[in-house]
Formats: structure tokens, C-alpha cells, sequence
């Protein structure tokens, strides 16, 4: 992991006390993130994603809820490093200091996500006037600037609209221009396309890039959607069961996949370069109870592959990987992975029944 | 929003006119209605009665007698048929009473329950919490003639810490005014508080979860801040709506009883005088004038609605 990291995990844990026992949601998670990069964080509903973005963000801070590990920010402000910030012990005002300011954050449904009764361009002032000493006009013109920046017609005007005045497309760019209006160091996209039309989609994608560059930040980019990855990650993160089960470049990730799981997800893609299949595969099974998780390896109980050896928990480390960076959490040697990875011809995860 | 208010307009005259009808169409349905009987004394004569029925029209069809009542009702020339006092000047008396009661008691019981809600919210669950949950279901439990009887006999009669019920006017000694309204207000506020308080305790609990209170911590925004401008700003909106009808509902006769308890000769004594009397000028009148007043504001509040609220649009 690299000194420089902008924004560095070191094996965040996260649980629930619930009245149906402790829920483990994030076991063991670490990763970093440079500037100017794109880490896309993939996985199923409960894999642990949006907790650990929503944990960066103290977002998940309850009295039920209990943290370890650490998350250090280091937004190189002041140049010597005393500017770091660990983001999981941090006190709430110190925390609250950073975010919408140094992290800011997108979330997955537009229509819930701005205050229904608050104008947008007064929800954007909000959050400048939060972190800038910046006056209501002054204030007010970068809240426009901003919406004229993500592509919205008129903003000047748009500003004194309404959300529900907006469609879902323009509601996001209304996120994404809230989220840049201070100049983040890192910014958080939690599922933000899966509530919008296909064809909104890669706009909002396009747009979140473009800022991206201009801000120079490092985005975490939280989906189960790998259409979305291949289109603007550098990296990925797969999360299954509370944890990081690959990881690596996303060449390496959808041209030499070392984990079954990843296997199974990019096997149940739909393509448009191959005929289309009767139906989609998909993973059989069910995602792992988090409450009482699986011995060993997470994904064991629905893996066509599972051997003895599954029954011990793998740590995520170079395996068959081509690079260092290059990790992955299962026990197959790398000849096993090549040969059992391609089903039909294509990468995919065989069906249980006709498995070895 | 001006159509709106045309047509809201249009639809309060229709409803005040059916009030009156029935109002005063009661009256000839009613045991003992017939006011010439009473009007004629303790012992009274047929040739009295009789002359009684003349000279005040009551020998005329029912369509005539409503006729001249409503020409008497705008004109100002309504009298009671037993005290002979003009009802407007009657009701116009009792107007500072009964605007003192209304304003101050919606006042002190909106602020109470934002106080006692909010706070609910933020600890549900715990030992306040449940506290006040017990004290708002008593509250609501409590008639208000009953808890006012109380008051007034413990802390008025026996403590001598309040006076024992009556009215004086603002202008005349606002001090003594407010000495006087304190327990009217109380006793009326006590069942409103408990009501509200639940309500403002649900509607906190249920915008705490919304996603835009979740992005309003994401930007950064202090918890005070997060709190006031949207969590308790878009929980008061149903708040806002209830309590313009109660206050409209209060001020139009919902206040009977607390002014007769406390003896503040307000309106709405006067409506409880006028019917214990069977009296049907004044109580026509009377409840003409409480109909007015929770249309008025039944628009008003659908108006405030729209404003506070701008995914609401007018459609009369």
C-alpha cells in the first residue's frame, strides 16, 4: 500500500448489535485510494459495501454499532502531514468538519435524497456556508456556478426550483454538483446510477469523471453493476460476505478473475457481443448470513469449486495474481482457477450439480 | 391560487348558508322550542301567547320566520327572544374573551408540544420518553370541563394562587389579563398538548430515516442544524395543518366549556347560556359566527399547506 495514499483502510471491522444477534457487516476490509482515481467497490445487496463508505463517512454511527481498524485521510493540505485525519475514531465535530468538505458523498436514490421542501440551489449554499466564510450571494453564485458546471440549463434560474421540479437525471447532477461544490479530496458514490434510467446513466457517470479530473479527487465508486465499473474505474474492490474477496486493476479483474465469486459476477453480465443466453446465469444460492457467517471461506456454501482446505478462512494475498496489487481470498492454485474459470467458453462460475 | 380562493370562497358561502338552515329548522323540531310560550312569563295566558306569536312573526310560514332572522342577522337587528339584548353588541362583548382564550391557549400548546415532541424523539425509547408518553395519554384522557373544574377549585378556590374563574380585559390591566387566562389556557392547551406532542414525537422519528437527513450529515451540516432545518422543519408541516384547524375549531365554540368553567363570558358562554335557554336568535347567530370562523381558516390552512409545503399544489 503506498505511503501516498489518499485515503487509506487498515482492516475496518463494523457491527450491529440487533435484537437478532451481532451482525458482523464489514470483517476485515482494507484498501487505499490515490488521487485522480476511480476504485470501484462491487458486490451484492449486504455485502458490506455501503456500510464501509457510509462508516468512512460516520454515517453509520449509532449506539448499536461498534467499529475497529482505521481510516486515515490524508488530504496533504498543509503539506507536512498534520492536516491527517483518522476518520473512524474521529470525534463527531472533527468528523463533521471534513465531510461535505474533504469527503463529500453521492447517494443511490435521487428522488429521496434532497430535502423535498428546500429550494436546490439553497440545499447547495447550505453546505458551501457549512465549510466556506462565504457570504449568502457569494455563497449563492458558486451553488449556481456548480449547477451550470454539471450541465444543468438555466441554472441560475433551476437553483430556485424545487426537487420534485426536476427529473431523476437532473436530481443527480444536483447531488454531484452539491458534492463538488466545496472541492472534495474524495468523493463517495454510492450506487449512483442504479435509480436512474440506462440511458441516464452513463451521463451521470460521464459527469462524476469529468469532476473528477477537474477536482483531482479520488472516487470510491459503490455498485453491483460491473457494466458501470468497466466504464470508469481504475480499480476494483469485490465485497462479498463483509469482505474484500479480489482485488486489482479492473484489466486484471475482468481478463484474469482469480475468485469464484468474481466469476460468477462477471458471468452473469449481459453482453452484447455474444448471443444472447436463454437466461442470464446466475449465482445460486443465497448471500451469507452476516449474523452467523460461514466457517472458512465466505463464499463456500455456494461455490461449485469448495475443497477441504475452504473450511479455513483465505487471507486476501498474491496468489495467481500477474501483479503484486493483484489479491484474492481463495485456495484454488492458479492452474485450477484457469481451467475451472471457463465455462462455455467464456469466464463464469459452473452450476453446483454438474461441478466436481 | 386566485381561483383557488375564489372558489373556496363560492364553497364557504354554501356551507354557512346550509349551517343556518339547519340551525335554524331545529328549533321547530325541538320539545319546548316554541319561544312564545316561554317569552309569555311563568304564568302564562292564551291571549298572551297568542299576542306574543303576532307581534314577533311567529305565525308565519317557517320560510318567512328564516327569511327575517337572516335579513336581522346582517342588519345587525337580531335581539334574544328572552333578554331582549342586541346579539351582536352580546357576541362583540364576549369577542375579547374568547380571541384571548383561543390565540393564547393555541399559542402555549403548539409551543409545549414542539418542546415536549422533539425532546420524545430524540430519546425514544428511554425512561423520558415513556414518561412522557404516560403524561400525553393522561392528557388526552382528561375531559377539559373536568381538569378546568379541578383547577379552578384547588388553585383558585382552596390555594387562592389564581383567581376563581373571570375575565379582564387586555387593554384594562394586562397583568390581571394574563393572571386570569393562565388556567383557561392550561386547562384547554393539556388535551391538545398530549395530542400533538404524540404526533410531532411520530413524524421526528419517521424524517430522521429519510434520506435527505442522511445527505444533510453528509454535507457537513452541524446536528443542531440537521436537526431544526430538516428534520424538525418538514415534521411540522402536518403540525402547522392540525393546528390551524384546531385553532379554528376552538376559536368557533370548541371552547364552550373552558369558558363556562372559568366563568370568561367569551362567545362561547354565551352560546351555552343561549342554548341552555333554548334560545333561538343568539344561538343561530352564535353558531354562524364559529362556522365562519373554521371555514376561514380551514382555507387558510389548506393555503399555509401549499406554501410550506411546494410539492402541494391548489386545485379547488
Amino acid at each position: 500500500m503506498p505511503a501516498d495514499a489518499l485515503l487509506e483502510v487498515r482492516d475496518l471491522h463494523v457491527s450491529f448489535r440487533t435484537e437478532e444477534g451481532v451482525i458482523q457487516a464489514v470483517d476485515g476490509v482494507s484498501f487505499s485510494l490515490q488521487r485522480g482515481e476511480v476504485l470501484a467497490v462491487v458486490g451484492e445487496s449486504g455485502s458490506g459495501k455501503s456500510v464501509t463508505v457510509g462508516t468512512l463517512m460516520g454515517l453509520t454511527r449509532s449506539p448499536n454499532a461498534k467499529f475497529e481498524g482505521e481510516a486515515w485521510l490524508r488530504t496533504g493540505r498543509d503539506g507536512d502531514g498534520g492536516d491527517d485525519l483518522e476518520l473512524i475514531g474521529a470525534g463527531d465535530e472533527q468528523l463533521r468538519r471534513v465531510r461535505g468538505d474533504q469527503i463529500a458523498m453521492i447517494f443511490q436514490d435521487p428522488m429521496t435524497s434532497l430535502n423535498p421542501v428546500q429550494r436546490v440551489g439553497d440545499q447547495i449554499v447550505e453546505q458551501v456556508q457549512a465549510h466556506r466564510d462565504l457570504g449568502e450571494s457569494e455563497a449563492r453564485n458558486r451553488a449556481v456556478e456548480m449547477l451550470d458546471r454539471v450541465g444543468i440549463p438555466r441554472a441560475a434560474e433551476r437553483a430556485r426550483s424545487y426537487p420534485h421540479e426536476f427529473s431523476g437525471g437532473m436530481r443527480q447532477r444536483a447531488m454531484i454538483a452539491m458534492a463538488f461544490s466545496c472541492e472534495p479530496d474524495v468523493l463517495i458514490a454510492d450506487e449512483p446510477t442504479t435509480a436512474l434510467d440506462v440511458t441516464i446513466q452513463a451521463q451521470i457517470l460521464r459527469q462524476i469523471s469529468e469532476m473528477r479530473e477537474e477536482a483531482n479527487a479520488g472516487v470510491i465508486l459503490v455498485t453491483h453493476d460491473l457494466g458501470v465499473v468497466a466504464e470508469v474505474a481504475d480499480r476494483i474492490a469485490v465485497m462479498y460476505g463483509g469482505q474484500i474477496v479480489e482485488h486489482g486493476t479492473i484489466d486484471e479483474l475482468f481478463y484474469d478473475p482469480q475468485h469464484p465469486y468474481t466469476w460468477g459476477l462477471l458471468g452473469s453480465i449481459a453482453r452484447v457481443d455474444r448471443d444472447r443466453p436463454e437466461r442470464l446465469p446466475a449465482i445460486e444460492g443465497l448471500p451469507p448470513s452476516l449474523s452467523d457467517p460461514p466457517e472458512g471461506c465466505r463464499f463456500r456454501p455456494r461455490c461449485p469449486h469448495a475443497f477441504e482446505a475452504c473450511h479455513r478462512l483465505p487471507a486476501l494475498e498474491r496468489r495467481g495474481g500477474q501483479s503484486p496489487e493483484h489479491v484474492d481470498r481463495c485456495f484454488l492454485s492458479p492452474d485450477e482457477k484457469h481451467s475451472l474459470r471457463e465455462v462455455g467458453g467464456q469466464v463464469g462460475l459452473a452450476a453446483r450439480s454438474t461441478a466436481a | 391560487m386566485a381561483r383557488f380562493v375564489v372558489r373556496r370562497l363560492i364553497a364557504m358561502v354554501f356551507v354557512l348558508f346550509a349551517v343556518t338552515i339547519v340551525t335554524f329548522l331545529i328549533f321547530n323540531v325541538i320539545p319546548n322550542g316554541d319561544p312564545a310560550v316561554r317569552m309569555a312569563g311563568k304564568i302564562p295566558t292564551e291571549t298572551n301567547i297568542a299576542a306574543i306569536r303576532e307581534e314577533w312573526g311567529f305565525n308565519d310560514n317557517v320560510l318567512k320566520q328564516y327569511g327575517l332572522m337572516m335579513k336581522k342577522v346582517f342588519t345587525g337587528d337580531l335581539q334574544s327572544y328572552f333578554t331582549q339584548l342586541d346579539v351582536g353588541e352580546e357576541i362583540v362583548r364576549g369577542l375579547p374573551a374568547t380571541l384571548s382564550l383561543a390565540i393564547g391557549a393555541a399559542i402555549l400548546w403548539l409551543m409545549v408540544s414542539i418542546v415536549f415532541g422533539l425532546y420524545s424523539a430524540m430519546r425514544a425509547g428511554k425512561v423520558a420518553d415513556r414518561l412522557l408518553t404516560i403524561l400525553a395519554l393522561i392528557g388526552i384522557s382528561m375531559p377539559v370541563f373536568w381538569i378546568g373544574a379541578l383547577m379552578n377549585h384547588y388553585l383558585g378556590f382552596e390555594l387562592e394562587l389564581f383567581p376563581n374563574g373571570g375575565y379582564v380585559g387586555l387593554t384594562e390591566n394586562p397583568i390581571q389579563w394574563l393572571y386570569h387566562m393562565i388556567l383557561p389556557w392550561t386547562a384547554l392547551s393539556i388535551l391538545f398538548i398530549g395530542f400533538y406532542s404524540r404526533v410531532l414525537r411520530s413524524n421526528v422519528l419517521d424524517t430522521i430515516n429519510e434520506d435527505y437527513v442522511r445527505t444533510a450529515r453528509a454535507k457537513g451540516l452541524s446536528e443542531r442544524r440537521v436537526m431544526v432545518r430538516h428534520v424538525l422543519r418538514n415534521s411540522m408541516i402536518p403540525i402547522i395543518t392540525l393546528w390551524g384547524l384546531d385553532f379554528g375549531f376552538v376559536l368557533g365554540g370548541g371552547a364552550i366549556l373552558t369558558e363556562t368553567v372559568f366563568t370568561l363570558e367569551g362567545v362561547g358562554q354565551y352560546a351555552a347560556e343561549s342554548i341552555s335557554q333554548l334560545d333561538q336568535p343568539p344561538v343561530v347567530a352564535v353558531t354562524l359566527f364559529g362556522a365562519f370562523f373554521i371555514v376561514l381558516v380551514n382555507a387558510i390552512v389548506d393555503i399555509a399547506y401549499a406554501a410550506l409545503d411546494p410539492r402541494i399544489r391548489l386545485e379547488a
